[in-house]
């Protein structure tokens, strides 16, 4: 039916058809339901191996599933927590799936249609690599961003981020973190502070409306541990270590629970889509300034646990291994991997007034990824040279 | 006893249709084509014209650089046609055997006392000189230069590839007189790679005047380029000599009988192929006498491996340097939602988002894209396909910004299309990378 339906349009939108300016979306389109008939051309290899873009993007987006599920529920979990509602699993998964939403139609709308746009606009095929930054977005920013300010700083991320580097593949800074750090540095009030991180609690402080179990929210006080732990440790944060590993705490959507994050990291590695090395080295390198931290007295959260914190796992596993802004030599991927735990957690300890580092640390490190591979690639054209010489 | 060599990375192609050891059929010499366009780096100068007739071993065309290097007809007969393409350029000169099939009758030297430009000088005049590839570059070998090696592949990893093993059976003798010469050629000696599995029963092994070396793991194991790369990679400024054993075997019964004889048993194969199995045949044969191993429909004929060959058509003819024949159906059709099955089963991939490496099967690929063009994205996927001391991500960027510098400093002395051919296989944003390694390689000859 659906292939009826591209053979018709198929004459208007081919050259010099009436809508040929409109071929990109609708290969788009074609290309996401069949696999094109294109066949291997003349000089090149024959066959080819089956994998494409698209189900490496899939399997990303699969992998962040586990996550986004356990984040509506804890959406409804937190705001019933805070309001003292008596909700059932069902309500809470409806308030958390109402309020994610409108961040994903803002998200993929804005995204999409700069994306599609811009390939328009080239006569290229629209890369798919916004699926997976469009999804990324609504589980990294605070649930009650106001909607224009998410689509500004989606639209910062794909033109400023993406689209003037020569888009998908050609970016120096993960887009999905792009458009936090665009929010955050542009209305700080509605990204970092106490009470941003739960569902409609800014709006009912905002208009004074009194709300049940306003106690819980004194002991509570709707702030992540990780600002609190920065100043008081962590027992005194009224979160326990497996809280954390678990995640129905206060945060952003996608990055509180670490189970869920493993999940999608079990899928990610035995995939091979992202890399297991970036994973291990970032937090080997977490665990070493944590430890170093403790072993100076700077802190009292053992190592360990600043794994759990923050955005850290979901740092290290779906944004430090971004193939495109990562290092893309493999011993490069272990020095890029090292320095974004030993920054990220570098920034925690010295800087209490910013608790979170990963999401710079991330940023800073895309930057100097380049660097890293330009001094192994080197080595690898001294190496050459030196054969050369030696002969 | 020679050293051994295990690599690691790289892929066998799980491919169905594998030439079974058989030889099916022999294919009695009768149109052929020599083409100019097999023959990187030369630019012919036609010295027949349609209707002349030849003998196997007389000249077709020389090279303009080099007027002494001829390339001969395989065959006795008529010259039948003379192709040509845009702007007047050689494409094929076809030669139609006659009953006669007469071939010129050279004097053949005593190879033990000759001089090295007397060597030159026959390999030349014999129109066997073509048989010798140059890198880097891969063009035809310069006659003024002097190699730093030669070096022969005794292993064949390409997928449906033909044995050597089975393929020259009975030319041991052959291939020990065609040795003798090449020896004279170079300082460095001839080195011949043989697989490690069956080193000491294989009968080349008993060859004497060449150094062996020893071989194991997937393709492209077998590329004489990756041998190089292991035994003594080529610098800036080296020349190295490459000769497909199948070649060298021509260069001997020239010097056993004095006759240019280009008889090969190639490999039949692939999953269009029917009955796939070796067949013996003569250079350049026109693939019409083959059609009795082709399947119906819409097929690919390949003169070459299914990576690195060239489709020339259910009428065109086999390449100079191609041993084998694949034959494919064409991927042309739509496949619903094919991206999205969990499972595919009928798709091979080296990607574990395909659940392909918990099977154990031969796959009957097709020439399908299997998606779109894109960027570069995955950059880990590459350098397991290439057994190497090269950044093959970098060196391909490199091509494509036309950075000589960067081509010469990353390796683009050390590869050829061929090498890098499973990269091409394996991405998933489908790049060209075996054309943009080759404009790569065109740009550094140009300008170097």
């Amino acid at each position: 039916m659906a292939k009826n339906f591209f053979d018709k349009i198929r004459p208007a939108v081919s050259e010099g058809g009436k809508l040929h300016w409109l071929h990109s979306s609708v290969d788009a389109f074609e290309t996401f339901f069949f696999v094109p008939d294109r066949t291997t051309g003349k000089g090149g290899v024959h066959v080819k191996d089956c994998v494409d873009l698209k189900r490496i993007l899939i399997v990303v987006v699969m992998s962040l599933v586990p996550a986004l599920l356990f984040g509506i529920w804890n959406l409804g979990q937190q705001h019933s927590i805070v309001f003292g509602l008596d909700w059932g699993f069902w309500q809470k998964v409806w308030y958390g799936f109402v309020k994610i939403i409108p961040l994903y139609l803002v998200s993929y709308i804005v995204g999409l249609a700069i994306e599609f746009t811009s390939a328009q606009l080239k006569g290229h095929e629209v890369s798919e690599g916004y699926l997976v930054s469009g999804f990324l977005i609504p589980l990294i920013v605070p649930v009650d961003v106001p909607l224009w300010m998410l689509a500004i700083a989606v639209a910062f991320a794909v033109i400023i981020g993406k689209e003037v580097f020569g888009g998908t593949g050609m970016n120096i800074w993960n887009p999905a973190l792009l458009a936090r750090a665009f929010l955050f540095f542009s209305y700080p009030s509605k990204m970092s502070g106490d009470t941003v991180w739960v569902g409609g609690l800014n709006k009912a402080l905002a208009g004074g409306t009194p709300w049940k179990g306003g106690e819980v929210v004194d002991a509570l006080s709707g702030a992540t541990p990780l600002s609190h732990a920065s100043l008081d440790g962590l027992s005194a944060a009224g979160t326990s270590a497996w809280n954390l590993f678990l995640g129905d705490i206060p945060g952003a959507v996608g990055e509180t629970s670490v189970i869920a994050i493993l999940i999608g990291a079990l899928l990610l590695i035995c995939t091979g889509v992202a890399s297991w090395k970036i994973m291990c080295s970032s937090v080997v390198g977490a665990l070493c300034i944590g430890w170093l931290g403790t072993a100076f007295g700077v802190t009292d959260i053992p190592a360990w646990e600043q794994l759990l914190m923050g955005g850290f796992a979901f740092g290290t596993v779906f944004m430090a291994t971004d193939p495109v802004t990562s290092a893309q030599t493999e011993t490069g991927k272990w020095i890029y991997g090292f320095l974004i735990g030993a920054l990220c957690i570098t920034v925690r300890l010295f800087n209490p007034g910013y608790p979170e580092g990963m999401m710079l640390a991330i940023l800073l490190m895309n930057t100097f990824a380049p660097l890293i591979d330009h001094y192994v690639v080197d080595a690898n054209v001294k190496r050459r040279l030196k054969r050369a010489k030696t002969v | 006893m020679s050293d051994q060599i295990r690599l690691k990375k790289g892929l066998d192609l799980p491919i169905s249709g594998a030439a079974s050891c058989e030889v099916t059929g022999r294919v009695a010499p009768g149109l052929v084509a020599v083409k100019p366009t097999d023959f990187r780096g030369m630019v012919p100068r036609l010295l027949v014209k349609e209707g002349d007739s030849v003998q196997a071993g007389t000249p077709l065309f020389a090279d303009k650089q080099h007027p002494a290097m001829v390339f001969c007809s395989p065959v006795g007969g008529k010259v039948c046609a003379v192709v040509r393409g845009d702007k007047r350029k050689l494409l094929e000169v076809r030669v139609q055997a006659d009953e006669k099939n007469a071939a010129v009758k050279f004097d053949v030297p005593v190879v033990s006392a000759l001089a090295r430009q007397d060597a030159v000088d026959f390999l030349l005049k014999t129109g066997l000189w073509p048989c010798l590839k140059q890198r880097p570059y891969g063009t035809v070998a310069d006659p003024e230069a002097t190699p730093k090696a030669i070096f022969i592949s005794g292993i064949n990893t390409a997928p449906l590839g033909a044995d050597p093993e089975y393929a020259l059976q009975g030319d041991v003798n052959a291939i020990q007189a065609g040795i003798g010469i090449l020896g004279k050629l170079t300082p460095g000696g001839v080195h011949l790679s043989l697989p490690s599995e069956s080193f000491s029963g294989s009968e080349f092994h008993k060859l004497t005047g060449v150094t062996f070396h020893q071989f194991s793991g997937p393709h492209p194991a077998g590329n004489v380029g990756v041998q190089i790369a292991h035994i003594s990679p080529i610098n800036k400024g080296e020349l190295v000599w490459t000769v497909d054993l199948h070649h060298v075997a021509v260069i001997g019964r020239m010097l056993l009988k004095g006759v240019y004889d280009t008889r090969k048993r190639i490999a039949v194969a692939g999953p269009s192929a029917v009955n796939p199995s070796y067949v013996e045949v003569t250079a350049g044969v026109c693939m019409k006498d083959l059609a009795p191993w082709f399947g119906e429909g819409n097929v690919r004929v390949i003169s070459g491996d299914v990576l690195t060959g060239e489709a020339v058509g259910r009428e065109g003819f086999l390449g100079f340097y191609h041993n084998q024949v694949s034959v494919l159906p064409e991927g042309d059709y739509f496949e619903l939602f094919g991206w999205i099955n969990p499972f595919r089963s009928h798709k091979f991939s080296v990607s574990k988002t395909y659940p392909a490496f918990l099977r154990r099967k031969k796959y009957d690929m097709d020439t399908n894209e299997n998606g779109g063009e894109r960027p570069f994205l995955m950059n880990d996927v590459y350098n397991k396909m290439l057994p190497m001391d090269i950044y093959p991500l970098y060196l391909f960027k490199a091509c494509l910004a036309g950075d000589l510098e960067k081509m010469e400093n990353l390796g683009i002395y050390e590869v050829l299309e061929e090498d890098v051919a499973l990269c091409e296989f394996v991405c998933p944003s489908k790049v060209p990378i075996q054309k943009i390694v080759r404009d790569g390689i065109e740009l550094m000859m140009k300008e170097m």
